[in-house]
């Protein structure tokens, strides 16, 4: 285990860290000699199709297959019964089967595939299967879901088609409500989107000359994809090698453990010829695994001077068909919340349902968006209400440093205010704000996101990631770590931290990542966990290389270990730097000293606060801040909207590569935009009189909106770098955080434009004129949710805070008390 | 990946060659110009021709001449007509709409004809073969219903042309040339059906060779496009318009034309008619506008919703008059195209 | 002179064209586009593919010095032609500025739509030597990039510029 209060250096001079460079990956990339797994063949490979279904939700009564396994070039036809085990990415979530064998739950579900010479002629005799749907009610939306429990789209979950449901009082909420001076109750909606990586999910399965069988796959996970992969095949992991390519572009997408990498490894085993898969890009909508929709219903309670007495937060989470990253999603919806302003009590409820639509999952920000979006636009009503400036308010009650949140969430370094003063200050704030003339205005917001989930997806003690350095007489150092770069830099900031504390140049150091055959376990690129987790691991690896080099080299200069530095591609007495030699001799001495050189480091996070149970979604190691301004133009006449410039700082406790660090900033807030004006997983319910039919509106580029050069702003982009202890050289994410403000940013300048509230994503001109119409009439100006469905909420765990003598642990047990009420009934 | 279907594949050298063969092919047969339209259809298996024409190597296609005014070869592609000088300074309106044609690869690909010719579009139409077995198909295509409109008797799919509604504002012709019975040149608006399936007067055996513009002088012209983002999108609402102004500042003539509303461009007699003998004040505008737009039927099968379509129709035929009138639009210009369009030049 | 297109039976093509400078012959079932028979029978897997619909760009590459849409130009169709893709930027065993300013400023972060993105610079800077942000945007508003919000990418290609402007003999990539 790692030291997990390792304070940084003390020094900020470095040779590699802090410095912008070219990423380690960055000529491959513009070579095009990056190897996607699309971009891979081998002698004698196939190619597989997948049949998915056309129905909603069906029964099958029955599969045909002979005329497609008849048809010239077709090798081999896979359905459900050739992969009998069920799989999921949580313990709890075991419902996916590779192919569907008796129940299909959204338009896209596979139910059979067929590896063939080539992709046409797969494509073709996907026609040629049969398959005899028995259709089942259609449940479009989560009020259907709530309003019907039968036919149940699952046999597992709550009851019904509630798949779970969370509720949590740290405090008593009511009470804190009572003694506001302001209470603010709003509904608010967050459409769902997905991540539209540029690249489509590919697999190529292989079995190895050994008899092994290995998969390359586009994915961010290849440790979970490995687990399910010896689960599903029903072969020894050790048996089993999963490699992760370059994903291009993952964003959360290729997280999660896919039909198609079952597919085509159960094929390769039974053909013993490899086989590829390459998704289309419509197919990559239905995998999904993205942005949840989620209902919201937020009430706080605000005292004149502007602090937060409590806050209530209730969530209805459309969960599509599978259970995926959902139980997580669900927390997710409500752990975030008090983070970044001072929250004493916070009551959360939340509800995921299944729906016949494709999985939702985890996207960029996972689960906070929704709930941040709705908290940053009522912050903002509150702050006019309260006759603040809306910096000012946020300014007024950031959260503390070094503090337990009421939901027990330890915070470390918190930059936020420094990020709210930056943000204020570069884009003149002052002068904008409510002053700029009709049609134009600026918003402001906030938001914090993990580094890190604390805990990882099933329950063990082991390292979350760990590190292996090889060294030799040659010089060469190789660096191996589970981890998986997905366009974000990883490999970048692995051999960064490597190279800075041996004291060499990145470009002496060979990395290898993401193969489950050659590599220490890293848990996956997600929940923003690699730069610190990797982070931490490697600089344990790379200290304990140098101290073997050290320790040669000064028995070799006759100096005490501690007069040993690293530095240009030297070792060298640091009292006179002249008097010492290069790296490759110095590695030679210690491998003569210590015998054949080889390293590890490992990482674990810190325990979590949290003892409750689903205390353990929430906790990180660090949490990242950021404020963001957006500055929008609204046409009052038409509703058009253009956005010409964002500013925006990241608390990122410290740039690695700042290269790196704005790309990801700048990135996010693409992202960001994206989510707020256009983006939308939307779907078409055909007449119920007329067709069962539900299906995805646009499953292509050209429908699905991602902003192009044009739609871009100019983005000014600030780094606060106050350094994190727990983080590799004070280092914090940056991959996720910086989306969260932008899109209720985004919603509270239309507000300082023209007036209208728009109370839901996307915000898209003919909302914008419904809510001047509305206020031209006299009502509110606002466009959003009308209502929250009725849900019945289980009893809420009870976990004090810890200022009002709370331990972290529930002073009651609801679960336990309704098993034993279940066990009545039955 | 999205693959073709099988096809045989023949490459013409002249039109005459290319006429004889699709006289030859029958209806199974289809021309082949830039690709960018009829290739993603038969990726998704909405069309799906036994043989393909290719008219690329035939090199009358591509000319450009004046005429009287402008002879534009039907194979000149889209980035061709906007680098063209005559053309952004003679028929502005033809470059506003060329130059706003999906994104620059696809304009260095897509031709003039092809535009014209473009496939009616709609949501339930431009998807995939699994997608469309989804709904059980569509009038269009394999299927019974509109459900765009179940109860219609008549495809809605959108007429998505940028090129059409500028040149009929234009006063465009083409020239059609067919094996059998040589050729006919007919005013463009007579090119289009308000029927999404049979939205051509093109006879099949028929290959549109070049469009045929008269002199501009004394015209002005626009195009202003709706679409969601700067790039990519077709038009969701397009309005074309040209007039001529007399000495007194009073319009002598005038024709606006809509696109994307309907399943062909659609002309708003009416409202060019209440221009002609006016000055364009902003009353005499409103009152266009509010002609214009009343023509608009959008449906709910593209991008945005049809009642905003429909709203702001009005909003954009004031937007075009008044750049005819000579106002400063530039900085309206780029907030809804989202850039300048002189950028591509 | 020998036919660049002999269609044998029905379903093979086999065509002859030069591809980053070089002549190539290339055997293929007819109904593959440029994109396929690049990654599939030339094995040049640089060009990606997003949608294969025109919808996204990324399978970009020149066609006799203009940029187009691999997916929607058929391989037939490309006979006697000049294909450059992302492996012909460099030369002489240099990479190209654009290449160089893109690597080093953050331009490429997953590296999936770089390959479009570059050939696409090339043909502009080719046609334009220091061109606007305008036109910057303008002739990379065909390309898509999940990653990076184009900022990085335009600053690349600004870079770029300056830095063939201090070296002339940089500016074309390719030279046939």
């Amino acid at each position: 285990m790692s030291d997990t209060t390792r304070k940084p250096p003390a020094t900020d001079r470095f040779g590699v860290i802090g410095v912008p460079r070219r990423r380690v990956d960055g000529r491959a990339k513009v070579t095009g000699q990056t190897r996607f797994a699309d971009d891979l063949a081998l002698p004698r490979m196939l190619h597989a199709r997948l049949l998915r279904s056309p129905v909603p939700h069906a029964r099958i009564r029955r599969i045909r297959t002979a005329r497609a396994r008849k048809h010239p070039g077709v090798q081999l036809v896979l359905t459900g019964k050739d992969l009998p085990n069920e799989f999921g990415i949580l313990p709890v979530s075991q419902d996916e089967e590779p192919l569907c064998s008796e129940h299909v739950r959204y338009v896209g579900d596979p139910v059979a595939a067929v590896i063939a010479r080539d992709e046409l002629t797969a494509f073709e005799a996907l026609d040629l299967i049969d398959v005899d749907y028995e259709p089942l009610r259609t449940y479009a939306t989560p009020e259907d879901s709530l309003g019907h429990p039968e036919p149940r789209i699952h046999d597992y979950g709550e009851e019904g088609n509630i798949h779970k449901r969370a509720a949590f009082d740290f405090g008593d909420v009511d009470a804190a409500l009572a003694e506001a001076d302001e209470v603010l109750e709003d509904l608010f909606f967050y459409e769902g989107n997905t991540h539209l990586p540029m690249e489509q999910h590919a697999a190529l399965a292989a079995v190895d000359a050994d008899g092994k069988l290995t998969l390359w796959s586009s994915t961010q996970t290849p440790h979970y994809v490995h687990r399910a992969l010896a689960r599903v095949l029903e072969l020894p992991a050790a048996h089993i090698r999963v490699i992760a390519c370059p994903n291009g572009g993952g964003f959360g997408g290729k997280s999660d453990i896919f039909n198609h990498e079952m597919v085509v490894a159960k094929a390769a085993l039974l053909l013993d010829r490899p086989v590829k898969i390459c998704l289309t890009r419509e197919e990559v909508f239905y995998a999904h695994r993205g942005r949840h929709p989620v209902l919201m219903r937020m009430k706080t309670g605000f005292k004149r001077d502007g602090s937060i007495t409590g806050m209530q937060l209730e969530t209805l989470v459309d969960g599509g068909g599978y259970g995926s990253y959902g139980v997580a999603s669900l927390l997710y919806t409500g752990a975030l919340q008090t983070v970044t302003y001072h929250v004493p009590r916070y009551r959360f409820r939340g509800c995921r349902v299944f729906t016949n639509k494709p999985p939702c999952g985890p996207k960029r920000g996972h689960g906070t968006p929704q709930p941040r979006f709705g908290q940053e636009i009522q912050l903002d009503k509150a702050a006019e209400r309260l006759r603040l400036d809306p910096a000012e308010l946020r300014l007024r009650i950031v959260e503390q440093p070094d503090t337990l949140t009421a939901n027990w969430l330890r915070i470390g370094t918190i930059g936020l205010a420094e990020c709210i003063r930056r943000v204020v200050e570069v884009s003149d704030w002052n002068d904008r704000f409510r002053k700029l003339p009709e049609g134009r205005g600026v918003g402001l917001a906030c938001g914090s996101y993990l580094c890190g989930a604390g805990l990882p997806i099933y329950w063990n003690k082991l390292p979350q990631s760990g590190v292996q350095l090889r060294l030799d007489r040659s010089g060469e150092v190789t660096v191996f770590c589970g981890a998986t770069e997905i366009g974000q830099g990883s490999d970048d900031v692995l051999v960064g931290i490597v190279a800075e504390v041996l004291g060499i140049d990145p470009f002496d150091v060979r990395c290898v990542t993401g193969d489950t055959g050659l590599t220490p376990v890293d848990l996956g690129s997600y929940s923003s966990r690699v730069t610190l987790m990797m982070g931490n691991a490697a600089i344990q690896a790379a200290e304990r290389a140098r101290e073997l080099i050290a320790s040669a080299v000064a028995e070799q200069l006759e100096l005490p270990v501690s007069r040993i530095g690293f530095g240009g591609r030297r070792v060298f007495d640091v009292e006179n730097a002249e008097r010492g030699m290069d790296w490759r001799e110095a590695v030679g001495l210690a491998e003569e000293r210590h015998g054949t050189l080889g390293t590890v480091g490992s990482y674990t996070a810190p325990r979590p606060a949290a003892r409750f149970k689903g205390g353990g979604v929430g906790p990180s190691p660090a949490y990242s801040y950021t404020a963001a301004v957006v500055e929008v133009e609204v046409d009052t006449s038409t509703g058009w909207i253009s956005v010409p410039r964002v500013w925006i700082a990241h608390d990122i406790g410290r740039a690695l590569n700042p290269t790196l660090v704005r790309g990801q900033v700048e990135g996010s807030v693409y992202m960001g935009l994206g989510e707020a004006l256009m983006e939308e997983q939307a779907y078409r319910r055909l007449p119920p009189k007329l067709s069962g039919a539900l299906v995805h509106k646009f499953p292509s580029m050209l429908e699905y909106k991602s902003l192009t050069t044009h739609d871009m702003p100019e983005v000014v982009t600030e780094l606060i770098e106050d350094p994190e202890p727990n983080g590799p050289f004070g280092a914090k994410e940056v991959g996720q955080g910086p989306l969260l403000p932008i899109m209720p940013a985004v919603a509270n300048a239309v507000y300082d434009a023209v007036g209208v509230r728009i109370d839901e994503v996307p915000i898209t001109p003919d909302k914008v004129l419904k809510a001047l119409d509305d206020k031209a009439k006299g009502g509110p100006g606002r466009y959003g949710p009308a209502r929250f469905p009725e849900v019945e909420w289980p009893e809420a765990m009870q976990v004090p805070p810890p200022w009002e003598d709370g331990d972290g642990k529930a002073v009651n047990d609801p679960e336990r008390k309704r098993a034993a009420k279940l066990a009545k009934v039955l | 990946m999205m693959r073709l279907p099988r096809f045989r594949y023949h490459a013409p050298r002249s039109v005459a060659e290319a006429a004889t063969i699709l006289a030859a092919e029958g209806d199974q047969a289809m021309l082949l110009s830039g690709g960018t339209d009829l290739l993603p259809n038969m990726k998704r298996r909405q069309q799906v021709p036994g043989t393909l024409i290719g008219l690329r190597e035939i090199a009358e296609l591509r000319q450009i001449d004046n005429g009287s005014g402008l002879r534009l070869g039907a194979g000149l592609t889209l980035t061709e007509i906007v680098r063209d000088a005559r053309v952004r300074e003679r028929y502005p309106g033809l470059f506003q709409a060329a130059v706003q044609v999906a994104t620059p690869h696809l304009r260095s690909m897509a031709t003039l004809g092809g535009n014209l010719c473009l496939d009616t579009r709609c949501n339930y139409y431009d998807q995939n073969y699994e997608w469309r077995k989804a709904i059980d198909f569509c009038m269009k295509k394999d299927g019974e219903t509109c459900w765009v409109a179940p109860s219609s008797r008549r495809c809605l799919a959108v007429s998505s042309t940028d090129a059409a509604p500028a040149l009929m504002a234009l006063g465009a012709s083409v020239r059609l040339v067919s094996d059998h019975d040589g050729e006919r040149v007919v005013p463009l608006d007579e090119l289009y059906h308000n029927d999404g399936i049979h939205y051509l007067a093109r006879r099949h055996d028929e290959i549109l060779t070049e469009v045929l513009l008269e002199p501009a002088a004394g015209w002005r012209s626009t195009y202003w496009k709706l679409r969601r983002r700067g790039a990519f999108d077709f038009p969701v609402l397009s309005v074309a318009a040209a007039l001529r102004l007399g000495d007194t500042g009073a319009v002598e003539q005038a024709r606006i034309v809509l696109g994307a509303v309907a399943s062909s461009p659609l002309p708003a007699g009416k409202a060019a008619e209440s221009l002609v003998g006016r000055e364009l004040t902003d009353a005499v505008i409103e009152r266009a506008a509010e002609l214009a737009s009343k023509r608009a039927k959008p449906m709910d099968n593209t991008d945005f919703t049809l009642h905003w379509r429909k709203r702001v129709t009005r909003d954009f035929v004031g937007y075009a008059l008044r750049e005819l009138r000579g106002d400063d639009m530039r900085a309206r210009r780029v907030q809804i195209a989202r850039h300048s369009l002189d950028a591509a030049v | 002179m020998k036919n660049l297109i002999e269609i044998g039976g029905k379903h093979r093509a086999h065509v002859a064209l030069r591809i980053n400078g070089e002549a190539v012959e290339v055997a293929f079932d007819t109904y593959k586009t440029l994109l396929e028979v690049l990654r599939e029978d030339l094995g040049l897997t640089g060009t990606k593919h997003g949608c294969e619909l025109g919808e996204c760009g990324a399978c970009a590459v020149l066609l006799d010095g203009e940029p187009v849409l691999s997916c929607l130009t058929l391989g037939v169709e490309c006979a006697g032609r000049e294909v450059c893709t992302v492996e012909g930027l460099a030369a002489d065993g240099r990479l190209h500025p654009l290449q160089e300013a893109l690597a080093d400023l953050g331009g490429a972060q997953c590296g999936y739509c770089t390959p479009a993105i570059l050939v696409t610079a090339q043909a502009l800077l080719s046609r334009v030597a220091a061109p606007s942000r305008e036109q910057i945007k303008e002739a990379l508003s065909g390309v898509l990039c999940r990653c990076t919000g184009y900022q990085q990418i335009f600053e690349s290609v600004e870079e770029a510029v300056t830095r063939m402007a201090r070296s002339p003999g940089r500016r074309e990539g390719v030279e046939a």
